[in-house]
C-alpha cells in the first residue's frame, strides 16, 4: 500500500520545521494556501497555461542514439528540461510558487540562487506575474555565474551578493531566510529546491513531479513501457524528485541519484551529501548534512555551483533509508567528461549539473542489455558553464605538460 | 508552564528579582570571542582561568549588575542572528571553538558564581549531532540552568522538553510579534525559567529606536499571560533607553546580546594586541554598558504601574 508522504510535515523521520517563532505563522500560511489551491481548478489551469505557452511544455524525450552506440550498451533518453524556457527545469517551480504568491496577495518576491538558474527562474515568473523579485546570491557564486547575474537584472531583479559564511547557496538561503523574517508580512519566500521547512519540500515536489508525469506518459508512447532506469542529479534534489515522485510506486524501475563527487569522496572536496552525509538539522529540516563532529556545517565542493549544496531534500533521504532510490555520486572530471562527449556527439550542451548524472548513466548503460531504457533528466543546459569548464581544460591541460 | 524545582537557579533568580521590585538583565557571551587562549600550553588552571577572555568578560557583566548569563555555542549558520553576530561566531569557530569548550567555560563560570543563572543559547543541529540526551547532560554536569534554542519550534520539541524537565533544566521559547493568542500559550505551557519575546520582525542586531508595534507586542503578551511566567524581552535592545521603554511596557527582563559585542568590536578595533593589558578598555566599557542597563532595570517599578 502506497503511503503518502508527508505526514504531518515529515517524510519518515525527515523534514520538520525547525525554524524561527517569526516564520510559524508564515509557514503556515504558506500551508493553508497551497492547500487551497492545489487542488484548485483554476489555478491548475493558469499553472498549466503557463508551463505550456510561456515556458513551452512538455519538454521531449529524446532518443540520444549517437551516445547510446558510443556507450554499447542500454538505450539512453534524455528527459529534455534543458529546453525549458530559462534553460533548466526551475521554471517549473517558479511559475507555480509565482502564481500562488500572487494568490496570496504578496507581491514582493525573495529568492536564493547557487548556479543562477533558479534566481534566473524566479525573475522570469516574476516579470511575467507582475511581481518583483530580489534574489540573494554567494558572492562566490556570483563571480563564477556572472552570465547568470546579468540575466537576472535584465529580468528586472534584484540581486543582492551575499558575503557571509562560504558564500555559496547555504548562505544564501540563511540571508533570504533572515530578509523573510524581517519583511513577512508583504514578503514571498520562493525556495528554488524540496528544501526548507514544510511545506517547501512537498510543494516543490509536486511542481517538479511534471517532469516525471512526462517521462511515463512519453516512454509509453514510444515503447509501451516504463524506463528499467531512471537517472537524475542531486544538489537539494529538485529535478530528481520531480524525475523520481511518479516512479516510486513502480519498484521495477530503479532510481539513481547523482551527487556531486568533487575531487573525490576521499579528499573531503565535494557536495555527496547522501552518501558521505550524516544526519542533521539545517535551513528548518531534518536531513542529511555535511557537516564536522560538533554538527557545524562544512564547506562543499563541486565544479558545479548548483550542486554545491551541504544538505539535501528530506524526502531524499526517506528513498535512501527505504532503499528505493540509490545515491552514488560522480567526480568533477568525469562531469567534464559527460560535458564534452554529450556536445560533441549529439549537439547538445548540458549544464554541469546534469552532467553528472550523464557520466553516470553512461557507466550503467555500458553494462546493462541494448533492449533496455535509461532516461536521464538533463536538468538544465550549458550555456552558463561555458566559461568554467574552459578554464578547467586549460587548468588541465596545464598540469599534464 | 513547566513546572521545575524551585531550587532551580533562574527559578531562584526571578523570585528574588521580584521580591527586590527589580527586573532582570541577561546578557549574552560568546565564548572565542574576540579570543580565546586555546594554544595554551600551561595547563595551569589557574593561569588559564585568568587568560580566559570571555570568564573575563562574564565577571565584568556579573559584576556590573548582569543577572543571568546566555553562554553561547556558535553555530555556522545562525539564521536567526544579524551581521554582528553572525561575524562574531563566524570568528569564534574559525579559531576553533567547540560546545565541549563552551561548556567547559560554563563550569568555570559556575565555580566562579555559584548562584549565576547560566543558559546556553545555540541552535538546533548542536543538540541534535551531539545527541539531545548525551548534549543535555554534559550541559547539567556543567553547571548549565536552561536552555534558548532559536530555531526550534514547539512542534518539534517534546523529546528536547521530556529531556531537559528531567534534569531540572528549563527550556526557554520564544514568542515573536506574530504569534496568535492560542499559539502564545501554547509556548508559554512548555517553557519554564521565562518565556523569551522577540520585540522585532528581525534578526538580532543594533537597532536606533523601537516600532510602536513593540510596544504593543509586549503589553499585549504581558496581558495574556499575567504572571504565570516572567516575560523577557530581546532582539534590537541597544541602549538603557531601549531597556527602559520595555520595561515600562511591562518586560520582566531585557537581553542585550549585539550591542555587548559591538562594544568587544570597537574596542579590538583599537587594540591589535589580544593580551590582558588591551582586554581592560573592552571590559571596562563593558562594565560601564552593563551597569547602565541594570540602572533602568532598578529604577523601574514594575508593579506600580
Amino acid at each position: 500500500m502506497r503511503i503518502d508522504y508527508p505526514i504531518d510535515g515529515r517524510f519518515g523521520k525527515y523534514g520538520g520545521k525547525y525554524i524561527p517563532e517569526t516564520l510559524v505563522p508564515a509557514v503556515e500560511e504558506l500551508e493553508s494556501a497551497y492547500k487551497r489551491y492545489k487542488n484548485d481548478p483554476e489555478f491548475q489551469d493558469e499553472l498549466s497555461y503557463y508551463l505550456t505557452n510561456y515556458a513551452g511544455r512538455p519538454t521531449p524525450l529524446y532518443f540520444a542514439k549517437n551516445l547510446s552506440e558510443y556507450v554499447g550498451g542500454a538505450r539512453i533518453y534524455l528527459k529534455r528540461e534543458d529546453l525549458l524556457h530559462g534553460g533548466a527545469h526551475k521554471t517549473n517551480n517558479t511559475l507555480g510558487q509565482g502564481l500562488l504568491a500572487k494568490r496570496m496577495g504578496k507581491k514582493r518576491i525573495i529568492a536564493e540562487t547557487g548556479a543562477g538558474q533558479h534566481g534566473v527562474g524566479t525573475a522570469m515568473a516574476s516579470a511575467v506575474l507582475g511581481l518583483n523579485a530580489e534574489i540573494y546570491m554567494g558572492a562566490k557564486d556570483a563571480e563564477r555565474q556572472k552570465l547568470n547575474v546579468f540575466r537576472m537584472q535584465l529580468l528586472g531583479s534584484k540581486v543582492h551578493e551575499v558575503m557571509s559564511g562560504s558564500q555559496t547557496l547555504k548562505d544564501a538561503i540563511n540571508e533570504a531566510l533572515r530578509d523573510w523574517i524581517t519583511n513577512l508580512q508583504k514578503t514571498y519566500y520562493l525556495i528554488g529546491s524540496v528544501v526548507g521547512p514544510h511545506p517547501y519540500p512537498m510543494m516543490v515536489r509536486d511542481f517538479q513531479s511534471i517532469i516525471g508525469q512526462e517521462i511515463i506518459q512519453q516512454t509509453r508512447e514510444i515503447s509501451n513501457t516504463l524506463p528499467n532506469v531512471v537517472v537524475a542529479c542531486v544538489g537539494g534534489g529538485s529535478n530528481a524528485i520531480g524525475t523520481f515522485f511518479p516512479f516510486v510506486d513502480h519498484s521495477e524501475v530503479l532510481l539513481y541519484g547523482v551527487e556531486a563527487g568533487g575531487q573525490g569522496i576521499h579528499t573531503g572536496k565535494h557536495s555527496a551529501t547522501l552518501s558521505a552525509g550524516s544526519q542533521g538539522i539545517l535551513h528548518g529540516m531534518l536531513t542529511y548534512l555535511l557537516q564536522d563532529e560538533f554538527g557545524q556545517i562544512v564547506e562543499t565542493h563541486s565544479i558545479s555551483a548548483g550542486l554545491d549544496y551541504p544538505g539535501v531534500g528530506p524526502e531524499h533521504a526517506l528513498l535512501k533509508d527505504l532503499k528505493r532510490a540509490k545515491y552514488v555520486e560522480c567526480v568533477d572530471d568525469d562531469a567534464i567528461n559527460a560535458f564534452l562527449v554529450l556536445s560533441k556527439l549529439e549537439g547538445i550542451i548540458p549544464a554541469l549539473e546534469p552532467s553528472h548524472a550523464v557520466a553516470y548513466a553512461m557507466k550503467l548503460a555500458k553494462h546493462m542489455n541494448r533492449s533496455e531504457n535509461i532516461v536521464v533528466t538533463l536538468s538544465g543546459r550549458g550555456d552558463k558553464d561555458v566559461e568554467v569548464v574552459s578554464e578547467y581544460l586549460r587548468m588541465k591541460e596545464k598540469k599534464e605538460k | 508552564m513547566t513546572e521545575l524545582l524551585d531550587n532551580n537557579l533562574l527559578i531562584k533568580k526571578f523570585k528574588e528579582l521580584s521580591e527586590k521590585n527589580e527586573c532582570g538583565l541577561i546578557c549574552y557571551a560568546l565564548p572565542g570571542y574576540p579570543n580565546y587562549d586555546y594554544t595554551n600550553k600551561n595547563n595551569n588552571d589557574d593561569y588559564h582561568d585568568h587568560n580566559n577572555t570571555t570568564l573575563q568578560i562574564v565577571s565584568a557583566m556579573v559584576e556590573a549588575g548582569a543577572d543571568i548569563i546566555e553562554l553561547a555555542i556558535p553555530f555556522s549558520d545562525p539564521i536567526a542572528d544579524g551581521p554582528i553576530i553572525q561575524e562574531a561566531s563566524y570568528q569564534s569557530l574559525k579559531a576553533g571553538t567547540t560546545p565541549q569548550m563552551c561548556l567547559k567555560i560554563a563550569q568555570k563560570i559556575r565555580t566562579r558564581y555559584p548562584q549565576l543563572p547560566i543558559l546556553v543559547i545555540t541552535y538546533s543541529n548542536i543538540l541534535f549531532k551531539l545527541g539531545l540526551e548525551n548534549f543535555i547532560k554534559k550541559s547539567c554536569e556543567s553547571g548549565i540552568n536552561g536552555f534558548i534554542i532559536p530555531d526550534l519550534s514547539i512542534e518539534e520539541a517534546d523529546e528536547y522538553i521530556k529531556e531537559a524537565s528531567r534534569l531540572e533544566l528549563a527550556t526557554i521559547f520564544l514568542a515573536s510579534p506574530n504569534t496568535n493568542e492560542i499559539r502564545l500559550r501554547s509556548i508559554a505551557s512548555k517553557s519554564s525559567g521565562f518565556l523569551y519575546l522577540v520585540s522585532v520582525y528581525g534578526t538580532t542586531g543594533i537597532r536606533k529606536s523601537i516600532d510602536s508595534y513593540t510596544i504593543d507586542t509586549i503589553k499585549i503578551v504581558k496581558k495574556t499571560l499575567g504572571k504565570t511566567i516572567p516575560i523577557a524581552v530581546g532582539f534590537g535592545i541597544s541602549k538603557p533607553l531601549h531597556g527602559k521603554v520595555m520595561i515600562n511596557a511591562g518586560a520582566d527582563a531585557i537581553i542585550a546580546a549585539s550591542a555587548l559585542i559591538n562594544i568587544i568590536n570597537k574596542t579590538k578595533d583599537n587594540n591589535h594586541d589580544n593580551n590582558n593589558d588591551d582586554n581592560r578598555q573592552m571590559l571596562e566599557q563593558i562594565r560601564y554598558f552593563v551597569a547602565s542597563m541594570k540602572k533602568v532595570c532598578r529604577k523601574e517599578n514594575r508593579h506600580s504601574k
